[in-house]
């Protein structure tokens, strides 16, 4: 996979700490995510990950901590201090989201064309012929065929709205990619050539991806980092390969252990 | 417009009316609805929409509206589909007769203020002038964004790519943009709007009207208003530009071209007749001397009724 491109971090994430009530969702998490890296946060159930995926995302803000983003003209800005109007602008276009369930980030009542081209539109594109053309052209490279372009995603399987998601969220070209399970709930086969196509998209357009999930499978497959949580902290952070084939804590010896063989 | 906005006592025993129905301190909370929308051209301004004696569909928001702007030196005309005499014309005509005594009027170029469904009458709208739309949702994301915090964000921070996600499915799924009425304009450079369930032939209308057009939505409170001369464009795409609809043949009755149509079934053999909607201007013209390819059909004879009945008091 492309390796590091710049020597300045896109993402810089200090202390984040977020606390329901007294309950801690995360706690103390600091990192720098480079441009084209793919970073995995792994964790059991209820460790902090998605809470932590939440607040980098602006949609969850933080209780403590700083998040800064390098914008498009290189300057570093603090997100939770930027206008609504921004972060939203910034949200669908330099990056994207892709949600668990496909439904959450799709627009079920349009047809996958529309699902495709809204953000286009979102940013000023007037012209059908051009927004088609990139929508079918989009579909063409997550692997759905020209002739569903008219479908609604509910006429689509698990995999396909899955697919569909992550052309929507690519189009406008992001260059930051936040991935909540985008393999939950596929079965195996599926999920293969999911992370296959993931893994291709993500080289090819150097994207830095910010992927949550508790397969170890998936972390090992795309992403260059790993960070390990638990209770809401990060307990071990390192490279994909070495935490997992030489895991140092305890927690992660066990997680890596736990893994069905067949 | 009333003159004076000091509290009017009235007789409920005697089974008064305050003058066009509302108190004072309502219509003067509704005219300052007025005033912030015709300040923001386009923007929807919450207001406490009050119960009327009607029911909710009827027109309550444009009641109320006109209710609030009424003088009792105006001249009202009331509009159904293009009709003065249909149900809801006649009853809500009647209601403003019987409350607030003012003149009503079928000719539009007679009337101060003109309240309609629908419609926007044929001949232009004067500077002295005022039209009051009855709107039933005032909020064209509606149907794409249900959470009205979501919509109001959205009209906020001019976020309206939706908007054209719902042109461009009808371009996919129709070949050309289908929507028909309730077509979404930008108001001013800034907000989208809902022109009410008027078709899009009235659009162009509305772009720099002369009139000050005032919109009200009883049921979901809210008032907007254009300003005259306010530019309104309708949405559209660079290669699928907005157009209007278009009727191969003129007007049964009056032989008028370039206006909007009704169609008319007469009878159960399929025969039917393609009529002004605006049947005031239809009958102006035919009263000019315009005659239809259809004018001495005694079917049509009936439909166009005879002399209008005189309406002023």
């Amino acid at each position: 996979m492309k390796a590091f491109q710049s020597e300045d971090p896109l993402l810089q994430v200090r202390n984040v700490t977020r606390y329901y009530g007294d309950r801690i969702g995360c706690a103390n998490v600091s990192f720098d995510l480079w441009p084209g890296e793919v970073l995995a946060i792994v964790g059991e159930s209820g460790s902090g990950k998605t809470t932590l995926l939440n607040c980098l995302s602006t949609r969850l803000a933080p209780t403590a901590g700083a998040i800064e983003y390098r914008m498009r003209d290189g300057a570093m800005r603090n997100l939770y201090q930027l206008s609504e109007a921004e972060r939203r602008l910034l949200m669908r276009t330099d990056w994207g989201f892709v949600h668990q369930n496909a439904a959450d980030g799709l627009r079920m009542n349009v047809s996958a064309g529309a699902n495709v081209g809204e953000r286009l539109m979102a940013v000023g594109e007037r012209h059908y012929g051009n927004i088609r053309a990139t929508a079918d052209d989009w579909l063409g490279r997550v692997e759905i065929e020209s002739d569903r372009i008219d479908d609604d995603p509910r006429s689509f399987s698990g995999g396909m709205r899955q697919r569909l998601q992550i052309a929507r969220n690519l189009v406008t070209q992001p260059r930051l990619v936040f991935m909540d399970e985008p393999t939950g709930g596929l079965d195996v086969s599926v999920q293969a050539r999911l992370l296959d196509l993931l893994r291709r998209l993500v080289a090819d357009l150097g994207l830095s991806v910010v992927i949550v999930t508790h397969d170890l499978a998936v972390a090992r497959l795309l992403s260059h980092r790993i960070m390990v949580m638990r209770h809401g902290n990060v307990i071990e952070t390192g490279l994909t390969d070495q935490v997992l084939d030489d895991p140092r804590e305890p927690y992660s010896q066990l997680l890596v252990s736990s893994i069905l063989q067949v | 417009m009333t003159g004076t906005a000091q509290l009017q006592t009235y007789d409920f025993a005697g089974g008064e009316y305050n003058f066009a129905y509302l108190d004072e301190q309502t219509k003067r909370m509704i005219r300052r609805a007025i005033l912030k929308g015709i300040a923001i051209p386009g923007y929807q301004v919450p207001f406490a929409s009050r119960e009327m004696p009607m029911p909710y569909g009827w027109g309550t928001g444009g009641v109320q509206v006109t209710a609030s702007i009424l003088g009792k030196d105006d001249c009202l005309k009331m509009i159904d589909q293009g009709s003065d005499d249909t149900t809801n014309a006649v009853s809500l005509r009647g209601f403003f007769e019987k409350t607030a005594g003012v003149r009503t009027t079928y000719e539009t170029s007679e009337a101060t203020i003109v309240q309609t469904r629908h419609r926007i009458p044929e001949k232009p709208l004067r500077e002295d002038q005022i039209i009051v739309f009855q709107v039933p949702i005032p909020e064209p994301l509606r149907f794409l964004e249900p959470r009205e915090t979501e919509t109001r964000k959205m009209h906020a921070l001019e976020d309206y790519g939706l908007m054209h996600v719902k042109l461009y499915e009808d371009i996919a799924k129709n070949g050309h943009i289908a929507t028909t009425y309730a077509y979404p304009v930008k108001v001013n450079g800034r907000y989208v709007m809902d022109p009410s369930p008027t078709p899009k032939f009235d659009n162009p209308k509305i772009d720099r009207m002369a009139a000050l057009q005032l919109y009200g939505a009883g049921r979901e409170k809210r008032i907007y208003a254009i300003p005259p001369y306010t530019d309104v464009k309708s949405l559209d795409f660079e290669d699928y530009p907005f157009e209007v609809q278009k009727f191969d043949m003129p007007c049964g009755l009056c032989g008028a071209e370039n206006v909007y149509l009704d169609e008319v079934i007469l009878d159960d053999k399929g025969g039917r007749m393609f009529v002004c909607s605006d049947s005031d201007y239809c009958e102006e013209r035919r009263a000019e001397g315009h005659t239809g390819p259809m004018a001495a059909d005694p079917a049509a004879v009936h439909i166009g009724g005879g002399k209008q009945e005189e309406t002023d008091r």
